[in-house]
């Protein structure tokens, strides 16, 4: 995973909220079996408009979305994570985010930056012509007119985020943990594993 | 005296291998259920790190997003090839990774293949007090049995898959509380209808749902099944309903569910999970199962709920400014206007099925509306898709099928289908379905499709009448 700390540039100004996993990337885009080349699939009801934000010679490759409450929610499909990671986003803002999906943009470098809406409305007017700075390091989004947005973020995800850290070797840190937890269960309801070995 | 927890904190506790300074916990999964979609890239990432599956006894994989739902075997009993090349390859990894790390794995032509949501109560696979997990939202569904479930993305089937835990901040703890009694024609889908209505899309986010009340308690456990599986709906990650002698009733004898003295421990263990009397939530809502009418969605969130005896809302009514704008491009979508009787809207298509409704009961409840009648007309294509093959074989022996076929309905294999619509059963750009699945998302069920989520007896009614009909008219 690519770690982060810093991001300047052009941020998308989306704004919609309610934006379910099925709208960043339609179900026929995840019949695939590796991770790369979402991005041609994403927002593609959206982006069949000629018009479109996502395409527009100004935000085409922007760093940064910002969105609307509840972003990223339904399906628990990774693959919204990819397509965005694949456009070239780095960072989303929004006021809130489904559980799942923030999940899901954390394991791919991508940092979720929870602002309440008045914050999101004044970013969103910046983003027309200025480009915006994030700073994960100290927690802040500015803009060229001296806004200055802290937001909070929980300490491991921002360590994730930082160090570009692969949480699988941090869990096999853990393993003699789980392997006495696993030897607790066994002894203590032995029932719980499945009837049929 | 312990401090009193509720269902969810008793069954997290249960569950902490270690806890972090900063709160975060890794937390053991006691069960993962794997399918073709989610899964390959994940088991790509073992291979190339090097790494193996922890507790391959754990886990148990089947196809289901993308299988046809038409015959996969011939006369002779070969099985016939899949025509989209995408789809096929995928199956094909999922039965080339399951074997190859000794996972349980149930094929598409087993008898006892279907939706990983409808299997794993089914076969006893997934019990009470577990953690679950699947690479799919809708795991929130096994909460209707007391487990702990819910959606991961696939780095964290990954993760499962390489250590049997995830790392996990607590969630905040919600009740939503159904009391009284639902009047005729009033279902399960209807009450998680009208809960994701009154709470919103993101009401829940955040959370675990426990849903509790009469209204709850009185449902049996495939209603209790579809009350949790919308759960995400509502944005909570897990819903959950606790384990009484309905569930332990419904479980028992269930191919993996614990036999003879064991089943007595379980059940023994199952009895203490129930949330404490005195424990409180960080939320609660209150829902009077009498306010509770057959309900049908008009938008594209699944927040979007009206009475079916309702009118197509005006965007401006709504005093939220963003919702008034989301509103509007709903509306725009689904070619409605304000102000339309519900029951005025035509429909085309008929799903019944998916993970929220294509169980034994669900099937029941559409078949004895169609009893007798047929298709209206302009209804163009309809199909029913049991959850399971163990349900259709069940829906058969009732002669059920009979019922469905004879009104000019479609009878299918298992499969998720037209819910999400990544095999070919597809919604043409611009028709309507009347959809007993769980999402009304802009293209949902195929490019332009426009859906109204509806019960099995709605979306029975509509079958007969080609439209949205009060189910409550056609029951005698």
């Amino acid at each position: 995973m690519t770690p982060i700390e810093k991001v300047e540039g052009r941020a998308i100004p989306f704004g919609l909220k309610n934006v379910d996993t099925d709208v960043i990337i339609p179900a026929h885009w995840l019949k695939t079996t590796t991770r790369e080349g979402m991005g041609r699939g994403a927002f593609e009801s959206l982006r069949a408009d000629p018009d479109n934000l996502f395409d527009s010679p100004v935000f085409k490759g922007a760093p940064i979305l910002i969105a609307g409450d509840n972003f990223g929610c339904g399906s628990s499909r990774e693959h919204a994570a990819w397509a965005l990671g694949d456009l070239g986003i780095r960072v989303v803002i929004a006021p809130s985010y489904s559980d799942i999906f923030s999940g899901n943009a954390v394991k791919n470098g991508i940092l979720p930056v929870v602002l309440p809406q008045p914050a999101i409305d004044r970013l969103m007017e910046v983003a027309q012509t200025d480009p915006v700075h994030v700073d994960l390091d100290t927690q802040t989004v500015t803009t060229p007119f001296q806004d200055r947005f802290t937001f909070e973020i929980d300490p491991f995800r921002k360590m994730c985020l930082l160090e570009g850290l692969d949480e699988i070797s941090l869990t096999e840190k853990s393993d003699a943990a789980i392997g006495a937890y696993e030897a607790q269960l066994d002894a203590d309801r032995p029932w719980m594993r499945p009837a049929i070995a | 005296m312990t401090r009193p927890r509720t269902l969810y904190e008793k069954i997290w506790d249960a569950h902490v291998v270690e806890q972090r300074p900063d709160g975060t916990c890794l937390i053991f999964i006691d069960r993962h259920l794997v399918h073709e979609v989610t899964s390959p890239q994940a088991f790509a990432g073992l291979r190339a790190s090097g790494r193996t599956v922890r507790r391959p006894d754990l886990t148990l994989a089947v196809p289901d997003h993308n299988v046809p739902t038409t015959a996969r075997l011939d006369a002779a009993g070969n099985r016939l090839p899949i025509a989209d090349r995408e789809s096929a390859a995928q199956l094909a990894a999922l039965e080339k990774n399951a074997p190859e790390y000794g996972i349980r794995y149930i094929d598409a032509v087993a008898p006892e293949q279907g939706i990983v949501h409808v299997v794993g109560p089914e076969q006893g696979f997934s019990l009470p007090g577990t953690t679950i997990v699947c690479g799919d939202s809708h795991t929130a569904c096994h909460g209707g049995i007391g487990a702990l479930a819910f959606g991961i993305g696939t780095s964290e089937v990954e993760h499962v898959l390489a250590t049997q835990t995830l790392l996990l901040q607590p969630s905040k703890t919600m009740e939503v509380r159904v009391e009284g009694q639902v009047g005729p024609g009033v279902s399960a889908k209807d009450i998680i209808l009208h809960i994701t209505g009154t709470i919103g899309a993101a009401g829940g986010t955040g959370h675990v749902i426990e849903y509790t009340g009469s209204a709850i308690r009185a449902l049996s456990i495939e209603g209790r099944l579809t009350v949790s599986n919308m759960a995400i709906e509502g944005g909570a990650r897990a819903g959950l309903i606790a384990p009484d002698e309905v569930t332990f009733a419904y479980l028992k004898g269930r191919p993996y569910a614990p036999k003879g003295a064991d089943w007595d421990d379980a059940v023994a263990y199952w009895k203490t999970l129930a949330s404490d009397p005195a424990a409180t939530y960080d939320k609660v809502v209150v829902i009077d199962a009498a306010d509770i009418a057959p309900s049908v969605t008009w938008g594209t969130s699944p927040e979007d709920v009206v009475p079916i005896t309702g009118v197509v809302p005006d965007p401006a009514a709504f005093a939220d400014p963003s919702k008034q704008v989301a509103a509007a491009k709903s509306l725009a979508y689904m070619g409605l206007e304000p102000g339309t009787r519900m029951q005025d809207v035509p429909i085309e298509n008929i799903f019944i099925g998916s993970c929220t409704n294509s169980r034994i009961e669900d099937l029941r409840a559409a078949a004895a509306v169609i009893k007798g009648r047929k298709k209206a007309a302009n209804v163009r294509w309809a199909i029913v898709v049991p959850g399971s093959g163990l349900v259709k074989a069940q829906a058969e022996a009732e002669g059920l099928d009979r019922i469905f076929i004879d009104a000019g309905i479609e009878w299918r294999e298992p499969g998720c289908s037209a819910c999400l619509a990544m095999n070919p059963d597809k919604v043409p750009a611009g028709e309507r379905c009347a959809s007993t699945s769980n999402r009304n998302f802009v293209g949902r069920q195929g490019p332009g499709s426009r859906t109204h989520l509806v019960s099995p007896a709605m979306a029975a009614a509509a079958a007969v009448t080609g439209k949205l009909t009060d189910v409550r008219e056609l029951m005698a």
